[in-house]
Order: C-alpha cells, then sequence, then structure tokens
C-alpha cells in the first residue's frame, strides 16, 4: 500500500486542535469529578446506614454501565423531558460539550470516590486516634490528616484512572464533539487516509498519556516525601 | 501529698463488649503530681481503662472528671457513652496527653510539624510560638538534630520520644501512657524510661500502664493491680511491692519481678 505521510503534517494544526480539546474535556471534568467524589467518599466512610446508601448507589451505577451508554443517556436523554427542556439548564444540556464534561465527571467521580474510600480506610487507625487524643475535631483531622494522607496513598491509582479517562474521551466523538477522535475520523471522512490519521492521533494520545504519567510522578513524589525519606533501612523496628 | 487538687477522677467504670465485661466498676483518683502505674496481666483491662478515659473507647457507664470538671456524656445508639457535647471532650482531650503504645506520629509530616500540628490547629498558637516550644522539647528528649527528618527514619525508641514530645507541646495538666515501651526492642526501652522519669521527677501527673516492674516501682506514687476488671489492690509501691494483701497480686508479682 501507498504511505501519504503528508497528509498527517497537512492535519497536524487540527490534529493538535483535537488533542486540545480532550485535555480540556479530561481536566475539567477531572477537576469537578475530585470535588464530587470527596462527599462521596466521605459519605461512603460515615458509621450512618443511611448517609452510605446515596454513594453505595451512585457508585454501582457509574461503575457498573459502560461510559457510551451514560454520556448517550445525558446527551440524548436529557432533551426527552420537558421540564429540563424549558429549565434553566437547557442551554448548558443542549451542548454535547457541556454534556461531555458532566458525563465525564459523574464517570471518574465514581471512580475516585471509590479509590478515596480505599485509601481513607487504609490510614492506621492508631494515627486519627493520636489526632483525637489531641483534640482535635473532625473536620479538623479530615483536614490536616485524613485527606493529606488519603491523597498520598490513592496517587498511583489516581493516576491510572485519569489515564483511563483520557482514553475514555474519545467517545465524546459520539456526540459529535471534535476531539482528538472526533477530529481524527472528520479529517478521514475527507482524505480516506485512516491509518495514517488514526496512528497520528494514537501517538498524540500517548504523548499525552506519557505528560500524565510524568505529572502523577511528580504529584506521587510530593505526597509520598516521606516514603523516600526513608533510604536506610536501619530502622525495621521503627515499622511496627 | 494529700493536699494537692485532685487532676484527674473517674468513678465507677464499667466497660462492656456485647455480654463480655472488660472493666466492672473501677474508681481512680490522681492528685496534682501523682504517678500512678497501673499493672495486671493482659486481659485484666488496664489499657482499655486507660482508653476509656479519654473516650478513644467508649465505656458504658462511670463518670469521669478533670480537675473538677466533669465530662458530661450520654447514652448513644449501641448503649456505650459518648461525649454529650463534642466541644467539651475535645477540650478536655486537649488537656489529657496519650502516648500510645505505636507511638502513632503522622508519617507525612516532619518530626517538627508532627509538634506543632496540634498546638497551632487546636490551641491556635502562633506558628513561631509553637515551633520555639517544640524545639525547646526535642532538646529535652534528645532529638532537636532529627526535627527535619520523618518518622519512618528515626527508631522505635526516637519515635516515642518524639510522641511524647508531642504530648507535652499541648501542656497537657494529665499525662496518660499506655504501654509506651511494649513496642521497643529491648535496648530501646530505657531511653523512653529516662524521659518518662525526667517527667515524673518534675512533678507531673503521669497515669502509666507498663510491664517494666522496676520503673513502676521507682517513679510511682501509687501502684494499682488490676485483675478481671477490678481494682485488685492499690497503695504505695513499698506496700504493693513490699506486701500486697491480695494473693494474686502477689502472684503476678513475682512472676514478674
Amino acid at each position: 500500500m501507498n504511505w501519504t505521510w503528508d497528509v498527517i503534517f497537512e492535519n497536524l494544526p487540527k490534529l493538535l486542535d483535537g488533542a486540545l480539546l480532550t485535555l480540556e474535556l479530561v481536566l475539567i471534568s477531572g477537576l469537578i469529578g475530585v470535588m464530587l467524589s470527596l462527599p462521596l467518599a466521605l459519605m461512603r466512610v460515615s458509621k450512618r446506614r443511611w448517609l452510605q446508601a446515596f454513594p453505595f448507589a451512585y457508585i454501582f451505577f457509574f461503575r457498573g454501565t459502560p461510559l457510551l451508554i451514560q454520556i448517550f443517556l445525558v446527551y440524548y436523554g436529557a432533551s426527552q423531558f420537558d421540564v429540563i427542556r424549558e429549565s434553566a439548564l437547557w442551554p448548558i444540556l443542549r451542548e454535547p460539550y457541556w454534556c461531555a464534561i458532566i458525563t465525564f465527571a459523574l464517570h471518574t467521580a465514581a471512580y475516585i470516590a471509590e479509590l478515596l474510600r480505599g485509601a481513607i480506610q487504609s490510614i492506621p487507625k492508631g494515627e486519627i486516634e493520636a489526632a483525637k487524643a489531641l483534640g482535635m475535631s473532625y473536620p479538623l483531622m479530615l483536614r490536616r490528616i485524613i485527606l493529606p494522607r488519603a491523597f498520598g496513598i490513592m496517587m498511583p491509582a489516581y493516576g491510572n484512572e485519569v489515564i483511563l479517562m483520557l482514553k475514555g474521551s474519545a467517545l465524546a466523538s459520539t456526540i459529535t464533539l471534535l476531539d482528538l477522535t472526533g477530529m481524527a475520523r472528520t479529517i478521514i471522512a475527507r482524505t480516506y487516509t485512516p491509518l495514517e490519521i488514526f496512528l497520528a492521533a494514537g501517538i498524540i494520545y500517548l504523548i499525552i498519556s506519557a505528560l500524565i504519567i510524568g505529572l502523577f510522578r511528580m504529584l506521587e513524589n510530593h505526597f509520598n516525601r516521606h516514603q523516600q525519606a526513608r533510604e536506610k533501612p536501619q530502622d525495621l523496628d521503627a515499622q511496627h | 501529698m494529700s493536699d494537692a487538687s485532685v487532676a484527674l477522677e473517674i468513678r465507677d467504670l464499667h466497660k462492656s463488649y456485647g455480654s463480655l465485661e472488660v472493666l466492672k466498676g473501677i474508681s481512680l483518683q490522681a492528685r496534682d503530681g501523682d504517678v500512678i502505674s497501673i499493672l495486671g496481666s493482659s486481659g485484666s483491662g488496664k489499657s482499655t481503662f486507660l482508653r476509656c478515659i479519654n473516650l478513644l473507647e467508649a465505656p458504658s457507664s462511670g463518670l469521669i472528671s478533670m480537675a473538677g470538671e466533669q465530662l458530661r456524656l450520654k447514652k448513644g445508639k449501641a448503649g456505650d457513652l459518648e461525649a454529650a457535647d463534642q466541644k467539651q471532650l475535645e477540650r478536655m482531650r486537649a488537656g489529657i496527653g496519650f502516648v500510645f503504645q505505636n507511638f502513632n506520629l503522622w508519617p507525612h509530616m516532619t518530626i517538627l510539624e508532627n509538634i506543632i500540628e496540634a498546638p497551632i490547629s487546636v490551641l491556635k498558637r502562633s506558628k513561631d510560638e509553637a515551633i520555639a516550644r517544640a524545639e525547646e522539647l526535642l532538646k529535652k528528649v534528645g532529638l532537636f538534630e532529627k526535627r527535619h527528618n520523618y518518622p519512618s527514619q528515626l527508631s522505635g525508641g526516637q519515635q516515642q520520644r518524639i510522641a511524647i514530645a508531642r504530648t507535652l507541646a499541648m501542656d497537657p495538666q494529665v499525662l496518660l501512657f499506655d504501654e509506651p515501651t511494649s513496642a521497643l526492642d529491648p535496648e530501646l526501652v530505657n531511653e523512653v524510661l529516662n524521659v518518662m522519669r525526667d517527667l515524673a521527677s518534675e512533678g507531673r501527673t503521669m497515669l502509666i500502664v507498663t510491664h517494666e516492674m522496676r520503673f513502676a516501682r521507682d517513679v510511682s506514687s501509687q501502684i494499682v493491680f488490676l485483675h478481671q476488671g477490678r481494682v485488685e489492690e492499690i497503695g504505695p509501691p513499698e506496700q504493693v511491692f513490699g506486701n500486697p494483701n491480695s494473693e494474686r497480686c502477689r502472684e503476678f508479682l513475682s512472676s514478674h519481678l
């Protein structure tokens, strides 16, 4: 077969535009997702049964159904309700961009909430007791001890989740958005060069993944300074 | 010793786990400057008793008061007691130092950060003031040069000395020690006991759950021997170690000395 490399370079600006939208979708939905995950995780670790029920159902739904179905439900589903079409939310919910952001945010929030819950529950009980014994209130403990510890613990797994969302964001192309995948498909429809363009798009995804991995390595180092600090294995007794 | 005011008073403390009654009515009074060691075989309820004092463990019934102020308690759902006023509990906890068997330093903070955290966030001291006090305490426990290290870089004995400094930074009225040397290698026990000995000689009020019999005999003004959730023997160390009334106490001591 004949490779037509020129087509990649000619369309590179467009592909980069798409990549920018992809990044934007992942970043904004990720930030919203983190914010949503915090109350979800806290309700999930609560001792009160009735508080656990909502995040349980929420997480069950968003982890148990395909992201594609979720995005369709929001994009095609919302417009079926008169209440929504007549509401103040309609200017937002009729935009595919916001539908994608909302869906991704809700989706990733479920996963992050589970990671956060696991991290909070894996903090040794004694560290929390020490905070209690010093007279700290629950909000104070949360802010100074529990969450900083939990973020450190969950950081590697969270980096993984961001990579998964990066790849999942390709589904935004199914609701007309020209993200990296959407843009690639549009170019191919015109040029009939699927191999070259999809290859180029794949490479751009790889580069973004590499950047995210690097970013999370930095974040891990920041949150887990104390672990690198343990350079000498002299203090074996310090571990029990 | 008897004119000093009462620093801590516990009256008729009970604690059950389901149908198992671990504490069967313990009363204890600590006056200012008292050093009370609590002895007993494992399962006698001594750690549970100590943890009930600042409600790390929920007592089933009983009264707890510190410097004349009674901790307000109410029945919780599970039948155990809980603080009726969370703010009061937090204030009283800030005044009761608690040293754990496993140190429980926060691994994500440096030594200095561990010590200044609660003085700043709970007592609302200024950062400069908290640091100055922390450095003073670090010198006192002999670990000033470790202030920028993380807990994982320290030995168990060093970590426990830091944990004691962290507690002292709150200027507590009473110090509770829950088997502070039980998790340490034998050669590290003394460095911690020496710090505690200094505290006792400063006239601090201390309740110590320990298995270090000689230490208990040396520093204590009172010895309490717990057996199956009851105070089996109580008195000055000369009496309890020299001539205990209880047969069980006698047996326990002879097997531990």
